[in-house]
């Protein structure tokens, strides 16, 4: 008995039992293993089937898809005016070119994201239904992709300048979109669809971060009234749901506005957007801050370094380094909470979608405009998340 | 001494970062901080005084318009992204009225919750979004409701088979309505009134009622009548359906204006009757020009020939005329977005002249 153990426990050591079998033989031993896992088989196959039936054939057949093709563009940017459109693609122009910039400089997670980006660009380049126009623009696109690439693989010093050419991107995008007077004004109503998602998104989860550290070390300060303004801030921000903020911010400030003093109504949401992820983002950057062992302090100390240089070149660092996951998920549920500006009558993605499905002309067809932007919002909402873990790997957060 | 040192470097850096983020805070919330140093003794819904609106209005070069983005037929973005419906042509009315120019205006897409606030705090100068004139909201909210465009009522829609073709017969029946609206208080006061006993299913969005009923989980549906007209047109075979001619309640909807300004209550009043008046005298946007040099004195005052009628409001003689010219008369804006050649083919009904049996009478251009 103890002989035939051995030998078993020898062989193991030797060479491990081959766990992948073929195909069928997985298929028999998890499957058909007994009589009732064949009935449990046999049962869920018919429900699986049945349904990927109902859906495969209305996808394919019964759905009528030129709802969505007829009316892309209003998906994309909305109500934004034809002959401004090339403002559009000169931004996304230079948004690509970032994107192989940073590509080519940093290489792992951006690279995979501009891979995705260029699939995006080449479905819609071969798309039967987008327009010629469309279709310069986007090989444009995949030119500024490749070019940004190559560029970086021989600049050096890439890293810093990919960084700069962000930050530069950033107040450029504001001067494409608005116009700001240099060029033809396009006002915020024209903002819609898939822009404004990508925008009040992007501004919330941007002008958040900053105001979250700072809200984050006023919670730790030492001054009462600094601590306490931020606690009472925090905590009152987050004990309200967005919606409330939304709806506080459309329909009751400009009750307290005086007359004839109007705020546009996309600055009153995406400050409302960005105070509120603003309360979120602090506690996950002083979860961050409790996260760093006192043993960090009391080495800053040792070596002589005074608060302000132990917090910003000590602790912030490393107590963001921790919580790149946190925010990133953070930037998921923003983006999809973006979606509840609908409702205060603003054309996000959503809002664009439901003037879209009351077109006389496509009355009744909601369900593929509905699953067609779930598409769209899974297309960003994966490839943030894809990212997030692949940082996550990178800078080994989950191992240490 | 040292301690000390540490201390002030302490309490230094706090206050940097204090005063950083008091100024990003500052810069946040001055939208709520600086009514409270102007606005003063002001009551919550400041009125404008008589003209400050059509200055406002001329000043800014275009109207805004409070509207409806999802509803068919009557405002919906099309696939050129312009907006367009039975609504958004009577915003086109008012900015032809005013800048000979229908495309002079902005359309804010409101909710049903914001809209009057939004009409009170003067973000939008005329509201045109389906909206029941009610006694309360005439009164209460602050707004004066211009000439009514649509008389709509609240109607029932069954299956044909079911032989159901009147209130009564509904006892017991499975009714789905839209939650949040009148609607659903409409259905419950006429139901109380006959004392019929039904299943109220509550949806809070359109095509979820229409889902369900045609999926037959319900055995009827409420919404305006041209709601249901609408719907029925969409739906796999619409014979299938019919609807009730009792109506359970009275929509009369029409252009808002908010209260104290009186002047631009009279401008939206008339640039909407212009529309009525026309298709009595049988102008339209096709045969417009013929009038241009018409000896009847009531066609000779509604293009503005005779008797500054426009002065009088403040607006261009050709003001009526204007409208007409660029998006019709009322028959034209009817059958554009919910007459015979559309989807919906909605009889006039109530909304027709009153020479041909409707309730649409204006009262006279002089």
């Amino acid at each position: 008995m103890s002989v035939d153990l051995k030998i078993v426990e020898n062989k193991q050591m030797i060479a491990p039992p081959k766990t992948s079998a073929s195909l069928w033989d997985w298929v028999r031993n998890n499957l058909f293993n007994n009589w009732y896992n064949t009935i449990l088989t046999f049962v869920a196959g018919f429900i699986i089937i049945g349904i990927a039936y109902n859906v495969l054939s209305w996808v394919l057949f019964e759905a009528q898809w030129t709802v969505i093709t007829n009316n892309y563009r209003l998906f994309m940017v909305g109500r934004y005016p034809l002959s401004e459109l090339w403002r559009i693609w000169s931004l996304l122009t230079i948004v690509s070119f970032m994107f192989g910039l940073c590509s080519g400089s940093f290489k792992g997670t951006i690279l995979r994201l501009s891979g995705i980006l260029a699939g995006i660009y080449l479905i819609h380049l071969l798309a039967p239904f987008t327009a010629s126009s469309s279709k310069v623009w986007l090989a444009v696109q995949l030119a500024g992709l490749v070019i940004g690439f190559l560029i970086a693989l021989k600049l050096p010093y890439n890293k810093r300048i990919a960084i700069i050419g962000w930050v530069i991107t950033i107040p450029l995008v504001f001067f494409f979109i608005h116009g700001f007077g240099i060029l033809p004004e396009v006002r915020t109503t024209f903002w819609n669809g898939l822009l404004l998602t990508v925008l009040l998104a992007g501004v919330a989860i941007i002008l958040s971060f900053p105001l979250g550290v700072l809200l984050a070390l006023g919670r730790t300060s030492k001054l009462p009234a600094i601590k306490y303004f931020c606690i009472g801030y925090i905590e009152l921000i987050r004990a309200v749901p967005l919606i409330t903020i939304f709806l506080m911010a459309q329909v009751l400030i400009p009750l307290f506005l005086p007359t004839g003093l109007t705020i546009d109504n996309l600055l009153r949401v995406m400050l409302g957007a960005t105070l509120f992820t603003a309360a979120y983002a602090a506690e996950n950057v002083r979860g961050g801050l409790q996260s760093i062992p006192n043993g960090q302090y009391e080495a800053a100390k040792a070596i002589g370094l005074n608060p302000f240089q132990t917090t910003f070149f000590i602790v912030l660092p490393q107590a963001l380094r921790a919580i790149i996951p946190t925010i990133v998920g953070q930037s998921i549920s923003m983006f999809k909470d973006t979606s509840l500006v609908a409702i205060v009558g603003l054309l996000d993605l959503l809002g664009i979608a439901q003037s879209v499905k009351s077109n006389p002309e496509f009355l009744g067809r909601h369900m593929e405009v509905y699953i067609y932007i779930a598409f769209v919002y899974w297309v960003i909402a994966y490839s943030m998340s894809y990212s997030s873990r692949r940082i996550e790997k990178s800078l080994g957060v989950g191992e240490r | 001494m040292k301690k000390k040192m540490k201390l002030l470097t302490l309490l230094l850096w706090v206050t940097l970062i204090g005063s950083v983020f008091l100024v990003a805070c500052a810069e946040d919330e001055d939208t709520t901080s600086e009514p409270n140093a102007a606005s003063g003794e002001e009551t919550q819904t400041p009125e404008p005084d008589e003209g400050d609106t059509l200055a406002a209005i001329l000043d800014r070069g275009y109207v805004i318009v409070g509207g409806n983005n999802q509803l068919p037929g009557f405002g919906y973005v099309n696939s050129d992204g312009d907006y367009e419906g039975f609504d958004v042509d009577f915003a086109r009315v008012v900015a032809a009225a005013l800048f000979d120019d229908p495309d002079a205006l902005e359309i804010r897409p409101l909710s049903a919750q914001e809209r009057f606030t939004a009409l009170q705090t003067g973000e939008v100068d005329v509201l045109i979004r389906n909206t029941t004139w009610t006694l309360d909201r005439d009164v209460a909210l602050g707004t004066n409701f211009t000439p009514t465009t649509f008389y709509d009522g609240q109607g029932i829609m069954v299956r044909a088979d079911s032989g159901i073709t009147s209130l009564e017969e509904l006892e017991g029946a499975r009714i789905g309505v839209e939650t949040g609206t009148t609607t659903e208080s409409n259905l419950a006061d006429q139901f109380r009134k006959y004392g019929i006993t039904y299943e109220q299913v509550l949806f809070d969005d359109s095509d979820a009622v229409v889902e369900a009923y045609e999926s037959g989980n319900i055995d009827a549906w409420t919404t305006d009548k041209s709601g249901l007209v609408s719907r029925q047109a969409t739906m796999a075979s619409p014979d299938d359906h019919s609807i009730l001619t009792e109506s359970l309640s009275k929509e009369p909807l029409g252009p808002t204006v908010r209260h104290g300004d009186d002047q631009w209550f009279d401008i939206v009043k008339w640039a909407t009757l212009a529309t009525i008046e026309a298709e009595e005298l049988g102008i339209t946007s096709e045969n417009y020009e013929e009038f241009l040099d018409s000896e009847d004195p009531v066609v000779r005052r509604f293009v503005g020939l005779e008797g500054e009628l426009g002065q009088m409001l403040g607006i261009d003689d050709t003001f009526a005329i204007n409208v007409i010219k660029h998006v019709g008369n009322y028959q034209e804006i009817y059958d554009r977005n919910l007459g015979p050649d559309t989807i919906f083919n909605l009889g006039r009904g109530l909304n027709d002249l009153y020479t041909n049996g409707g309730i649409l009478y204006s009262p006279p251009f002089r």
